[in-house]
C-alpha cells in the first residue's frame, strides 16, 4: 500500500475544502470497501479525508413527514431504526440482507451508495478492466460473468452495482443529498447511479469532491407496504444474484402506486418503470404481476452464462408483489 | 499544498489501558494489536473483511479489525478476546461456554467467534432485528435469539473446521 496523508474533518466545509486542497484525495467513511481496495492496489489515494466524525449521524423526521438519514449513520443503525423499520420496511430488510453484522456496524449510508462493483476483474490488477483502467478492455465479457449484468450493459462494461440498500432507496423514491464546491444539491436515488455506456469508470452522478451528506425518504412512500427479497448462493453473507424491492399501494381494489426496483441485474439499481406503468390501475392478480415483470425484463440481454437471472428476477418480483398484496388486503404481513 | 505527513500520534484505549503510539497511517487495527501491542488473540484470516477471524469490539460494537485504519480510531475503546477475560481469574461466560461445549477444533476462528457473539448479545438486547427476524416483531424491543437467529447473526464468522453446531450451542448457553 502507498503512503498517504490523513485529515480528520470536523465539518462538511472542512471535508470538502480538505478534499480540494489535496491531490489524489478520497473520503474515508467505514472503510469496509475503500480499505479493501487499497490493500488490493485498486485504490491508491495520496490523502484520506476522514468523514466519520461529521455530525451527519442521525435519523431525523422532516416537516411534512419525510425522513432524513445522515450519510454517517451506520448500516446497522439505519436498519434497526424504529422509524425506518415501521415506515420503510423494504429499506431495513435490504440492509439486513447485506454483508455481515460486523460490516454493517462499520459501513455508512454514504459509503454503501458509493461502494464499487464486486467484479473480480475490477479487483485484480493483472486483468484488463475498463472501469479500473479505461481502454484496457473488459475481462468479464468473454470470461467469468455469471454474476454480471443482464440489463443496460455496454460493450465497455457489464458490471453490476452490489448495494442492496440502494435498490430499496430507488423503489422508495429516495433522494441522495450532496454537498460540494459548487454548493448543495439533491439527486433522485433512481438517477444517482449510472449505466456504464462508454464511461464505466464513472459509477454515479457524483462530481469530483462532492460529499454525500444524507439520503431522504419521502412522505409519499412512508407507511406503504414494502419489502425486499434477495436471491443468493448461500442463505446468508453473500452478494445478490438478483433482488427486488417493491412498494405497493392498492386503491379501490386496483394498484394505486407501485415502485419496483431490481438489484444485481445492472450497473445501477434498475427502476422497473415499464412494469410500474403496466401495474398502475390493474387488479392485483398473479397474472398482472407476471405480465408486468415480463414487460420489464423483455429488454434483458443476458450473456453466455447469466441467462438464469431473468426468470429468477421475474419470480422474485411476482412473489414480492403477491405477498405485499396480501399485506395490503389483510393489513398484516403474510 | 496539503499535509504530507504519513504518520500520526494516536491514542487508543485497549482492554481498558490507554496506549499512545505514532502510527503509520497504513496500519490497520488488527496489525497494531498483534504487532505493536502483542495481543495475538485477534487472528488474520483473509485480511479483506470476509472471514471474521479479526473481530474485536470498538466502542462496544463488533467490527472487522483488518479493515479499520488505526489512525481513524483515535480516542476509541477497543476490546479484544483477551480483554473479555477481564481483570479477575474468571473467563467471560462466552469463553466458558465455548470450552464446555468444545466449540472449536483448530481454534483459529474462536477469538473472532467469541467477540462477535458478545456483539450479537448486545445487539439483540438493544432491539436490533436481523434478516430472519419476523418483520412484524415490535421495533425497539429485545429480540429473542433462537438457533436460526444465532446462525444468521454469526454468518460473518467463518469456521474452516466446521464447528458451527457447537458454536451455536455455546452461544445458546449464555443467552440470558
Ligand atoms: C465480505 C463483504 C461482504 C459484503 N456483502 C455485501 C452485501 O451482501 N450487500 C451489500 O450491499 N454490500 C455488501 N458489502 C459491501 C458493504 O456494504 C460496503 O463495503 C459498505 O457499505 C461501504 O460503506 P463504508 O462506509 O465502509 O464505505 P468506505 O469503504 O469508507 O467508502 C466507499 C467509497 O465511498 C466513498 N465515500 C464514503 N462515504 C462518502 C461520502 N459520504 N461522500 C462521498 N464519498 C464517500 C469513499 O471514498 C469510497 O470510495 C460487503 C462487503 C464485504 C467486505
Ligand atoms: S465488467 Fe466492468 S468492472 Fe468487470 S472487467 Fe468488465 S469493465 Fe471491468
Ligand atoms: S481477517 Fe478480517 S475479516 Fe478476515
Ligand atoms: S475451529 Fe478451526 S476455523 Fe473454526
Amino acid at each position: 500500500m502507498k503512503e498517504f496523508a490523513y485529515v480528520r474533518a470536523g465539518s462538511v466545509e472542512e471535508a470538502t475544502s480538505a478534499y480540494a486542497s489535496h491531490t489524489g484525495a478520497r473520503y474515508l467513511a467505514g472503510g469496509t470497501n475503500l480499505v479493501d481496495l487499497m490493500k488490493l492496489g485498486v485504490e491508491a489515494p495520496a490523502a484520506l479525508i476522514d468523514v466519520t466524525r461529521l455530525p451527519l449521524d442521525t435519523v431525523e423526521e422532516l416537516p411534512g413527514g419525510a425522513l432524513r438519514v445522515g450519510a454517517m449513520v451506520r448500516n446497522s443503525d439505519l436498519a434497526a431504526h424504529p422509524l425506518v423499520r415501521d415506515r420503510y420496511p423494504a429499506l431495513s430488510q435490504a440492509v439486513f440482507a447485506g454483508a455481515s453484522g460486523q460490516l454493517r456496524n462499520a459501513a455508512t449510508t454514504g459509503g454503501n451508495l458509493l461502494q464499487r462493483t464486486r467484479c473480480p476483474y475490477f479487483q485484480d490488477l493483472s486483468k484488463p478492466c475498463n472501469k479500473r483502467e479505461p481502454g484496457s478492455g473488459c475481462g468479464a465479457r468473454d470470461g467469468v460473468h455469471r454474476d454480471h449484468a443482464v440489463l443496460g450493459h455496454s460493450a465497455h462494461c457489464i458490471a453490476t452495482h452490489p448495494s442492496d440498500m440502494a435498490v430499496a432507496l430507488t423503489a422508495l423514491d429516495g433522494r441522495v443529498e450532496l454537498a460540494g464546491p459548487e454548493g448543495a444539491r439533491s439527486v433522485a436515488a433512481a438517477d444517482f447511479h449510472r449505466l456504464p455506456g462508454d464511461r464505466p469508470e464513472q459509477d454515479t452522478e457524483i462530481r469530483p469532491g462532492e460529499l454525500v451528506t444524507g439520503v431522504v425518504l419521502p412522505a409519499a412512500t412512508a407507511g406503504l407496504p414494502s419489502a425486499y427479497r434477495k436471491a443468493r448462493d448461500r442463505a446468508s453473507y453473500a452478494f445478490a444474484l438478483a433482488s427486488v424491492a417493491v412498494v405497493l399501494r392498492l386503491e379501490d381494489g386496483v394498484v394505486g402506486h407501485a415502485g419496483v426496483a431490481f438489484g444485481a441485474l445492472a450497473h445501477r439499481p434498475w427502476r422497473a418503470r415499464r412494469a410500474e406503468e403496466a401495474l398502475l390501475g390493474a387488479a392485483p392478480t398473479r397474472a398482472a404481476f407476471e405480465h408486468a415483470a415480463d414487460l420489464e425484463l423483455d429488454a434483458a440481454q443476458p450473456l453466455r452464462d447469466n441467462a438464469y437471472k431473468v426468470p429468477l428476477a421475474r419470480n422474485l418480483a411476482v412473489d414480492v408483489l403477491s405477498r405485499l398484496t396480501d399485506t395490503a388486503l389483510t393489513g398484516r404481513a403474510s | 499544498m496539503g499535509n504530507l505527513q504519513h504518520h500520526s500520534r494516536t491514542t487508543l484505549r485497549v482492554n481498558g489501558k490507554p496506549h499512545t503510539l505514532t502510527v503509520d497511517h497504513r496500519r490497520v487495527l488488527l496489525d497494531l494489536l498483534r504487532e505493536d501491542l502483542g495481543l495475538t488473540g485477534a487472528k488474520k484470516g483473509c485480511d479483506h473483511g470476509q472471514c471474521g477471524a479479526c473481530t474485536v469490539l470498538v466502542d462496544g460494537r463488533r467490527v472487522n479489525s483488518c479493515l479499520l485504519f488505526a489512525v481513524a480510531l483515535d480516542g476509541c475503546e477497543v476490546t479484544t478476546v483477551e480483554g473479555l477475560f477481564g481483570d479477575g481469574e474468571e473467563p467471560h461466560p462466552l469463553q466458558r461456554a465455548f470450552l464446555e461445549r468444545d466449540a472449536f477444533q483448530c481454534g483459529y476462528c474462536t477469538p473472532g467467534q467469541i467477540c462477535s457473539a458478545a456483539g450479537v448479545l448486545a445487539e439483540a438486547a438493544a432491539g436490533h432485528p436481523s434478516h430472519v427476524t419476523d418483520p412484524v416483531a415490535p421495533s425497539g424491543e429485545p429480540v429473542p435469539l433462537d438457533r436460526e437467529e444465532i446462525r444468521e447473526r454469526l454468518s460473518g464468522n467463518l469456521c474452516r473446521c466446521g464447528a458451527y453446531p457447537r458454536i451455536a450451542e455455546a452461544v445458546e448457553d449464555v443467552i440470558p
